[in-house]
């Protein structure tokens, strides 16, 4: 479904990608680890085209995503949840999730409202509340129900555990896997590794803008590297 | 001059077609802000433009003999569309010649490329009328039906242009009112002045809203510029100053990026312009005339912004992104 390959990707002088590649199949849970800083969100920018690469490629089912702009992506069937929510504050969230849906032209959205609202009924409560009211977990429910609105295949996740209680966390993992099941596909990018291979079928560990390990999810939680660095010895 | 009821209520209606002129000039400056966190200093030139339009479309219709067949409605809103049009490609245009290359660029630039729009557009009009008419001092034909006096009790009598002004303002701000608030496109405008990066990511075209959020503005101050043409009559090439300024004051002042700040901030200094303009030179018993009208609607201004640095309405314009 998504294959990158050897990306380079630079804020001015600072090389933060140093030669990127992995895949992610039709259908796939996949999680990209990594240290604060390591390049995680770069490496979602730069597939939704909100940076660009210097060079290496990026495929989307075989179509390349060269020179297309962040909302021609969202319209191939992409949608990106950003780190830190990004919600809209002063929309409501009734306008919030619609904003969701905006590459969708003609085709009706109550389906997909009535399907968010039943992943989080939170937020159907509080509809028209503006959404910078909301708390911080119901502000990363509306981040992800407002990013399936786009009705994506392939849904990237940026640390949608940030800030949360652990008993959010597991709720919104549970949801994650929820719609992967509902088959779309999804690139998970975490620093909480545990819960990030407990759900992914595989993953990819990222330092300093390269890829130093690969392998199912398993592996990696059985691995001495991962489980030192990141699952706490 | 004195203090009496009928005169206060004057006053009171001069600082009320002053002031929803500014409004409506306001906006533009309001809007562009909010999506863009830049002054569009070319503004006042669009205004003018819209005077213009206005101006040559009426002029025409005198010389060819048409405006006295027509029904004056109908000129007023042939002007307002055409005036709102052109002003508002206008608008749409400069963004995409002048600003947008700039975009990235530290916010010194654009700044400055809007300096040298303003100039510019003031003598391309200039060149235009001169090549055209021979002067660039255009006055507007009278409609006469907007002469008419209109009777408000205690022997004031208002010119039915006053009302034209104040009517059309609010249909206009009406209008926007719904365009923003209930539309997806009006939406779309708020997402972009709210983050624009999350805006990209739900599929929504950014450079396209901002194209948009020019054209409407731009239009708004046409319609103004129009306005203007028809209540002042005189109008030349660099007619936008004044006006201009009053109105990104108060934009300021409403607190800039915000739509009804903008409206508010208009009547506010409308009304302390047209009340000082009467009443300074009684109150200070002649030591300040009308001509400090001026200082002293911006003392008020500065005065306000110290208490309320992101003025009357004004919020935070944009959360910071992670
Ligand atoms: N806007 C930026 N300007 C300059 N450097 C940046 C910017 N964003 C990220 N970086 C740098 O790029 C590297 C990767 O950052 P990022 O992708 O945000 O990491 P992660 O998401 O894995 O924490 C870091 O060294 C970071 O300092
Ligand atoms: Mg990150």
């Amino acid at each position: 479904m998504l294959k990158v390959e050897e990306l380079h990707v630079y804020y001015d002088a600072i090389h933060a990608l140093k030669g990127l590649s992995f895949t992610v199949a039709q259908g796939e849970m996949v999680t990209l680890l990594g240290a604060n800083g390591a390049g995680k969100s770069t490496t979602l920018k730069t597939i939704s085209a909100l940076l660009k690469p210097r060079s290496g490629r990026i495929e989307l089912e075989g179509q390349s995503l060269e020179g297309l702009e962040p909302h021609e992506i969202v319209r191939l069937g992409v949608a990106h949840v950003p780190e830190g929510r990004r919600i809209f504050p002063r929309l409501s969230v009734i306008e919030n999730l619609r904003t969701g849906a905006y590459s969708r032209r003609g085709s009706t959205i109550g389906n997909d409202l009535d399907r968010v609202f039943t992943l989080f009924p939170r937020l159907k409560e509080r509809m028209r509340q503006s959404a910078g009211t909301l708390s911080g977990g119901e502000q990363q429910m509306l981040a992800i129900g407002r990013g399936l609105m786009a009705r994506p295949r392939l849904l990237l996740l940026d640390e949608p555990s940030m800030g949360l209680a652990p008993i959010l966390v597991e709720q919104i993992f549970a949801t994650i896997q929820e719609i992967n099941r509902e088959g779309v596909t999804i690139l998970l990018v975490e620093q909480n590794a545990a819960m990030a291979l407990a759900i992914c079928h595989r993953g990819y560990v990222l330092e300093t803008g390269a890829i130093i390990l690969e392998g199912k999810a398993d592996e990696l939680t059985g691995n001495d590297l991962v489980r030192q660095a990141y699952l706490g010895g | 001059m004195d203090f009496s009821a009928g005169i206060f209520l004057q006053v009171l209606m001069d600082g009320v077609v002053l002031g929803f002129m500014y409004a409506l000039i306001a906006l533009g400056y309001t809007m562009v802000y909010g999506v863009l966190e830049f002054i569009n200093f070319a503004h006042s030139e669009i205004f003018v433009i819209g005077a213009f339009v206005g101006a040559e479309i009426l002029l025409g219709l005198e010389s060819s003999g048409a405006l006295a067949t027509l029904h004056p409605a109908f000129v007023i809103l042939v002007l307002l569309f055409a005036g709102m049009a052109v002003s508002g490609l206008a608008a749409m245009g400069l963004e995409r010649v002048a600003y947008r290359p700039l975009r990235g660029a530290p916010r010194l630039v654009p700044l400055i490329s809007a300096i040298g729009a303003s100039f510019f557009l003031q003598d391309f009009v200039r060149l235009v009328e001169s090549l055209w008419r021979n002067t660039f001092y255009l006055t507007y034909p009278t409609l006469d039906i907007l002469e008419k006096n209109l009777s408000l009790g205690m022997g004031v009598e208002v010119p039915l242009k006053s009302f034209l002004v104040i009517a059309t303002a609010l249909a206009m701000l009406l209008g926007l009112y719904l365009f923003v608030n209930k539309t997806k496109l009006g939406t779309a405008i708020r997402a972009v002045a709210q983050d624009p990066d999350a805006a990209a990511l739900m599929g929504i075209p950014v450079d396209r809203i901002i194209s948009l959020t020019f054209f409407v503005g731009g239009a708004m101050g046409g319609a103004a510029g129009v306005l203007f043409g028809l209540h002042y009559s005189l109008i030349n090439p660099y007619s936008g100053f004044g006006p201009g300024l009053k109105a990104f004051t108060a934009a300021v002042l409403g607190g800039i990026g915000n739509i009804p700040g903008a409206v508010l901030g208009g009547l506010v200094l409308g009304l302390m312009e047209a009340l000082a303009a009467s009443y300074l030179g009684i109150l200070t018993d002649g030591a300040f005339g009308a001509e400090y009208k001026d200082v002293f609607a911006f003392a008020v201004l500065i005065l306000i912004l110290i208490f309320r640095p992101k003025g009357l309405l004004g919020e935070k314009v944009r959360e910071e992104g992670a």
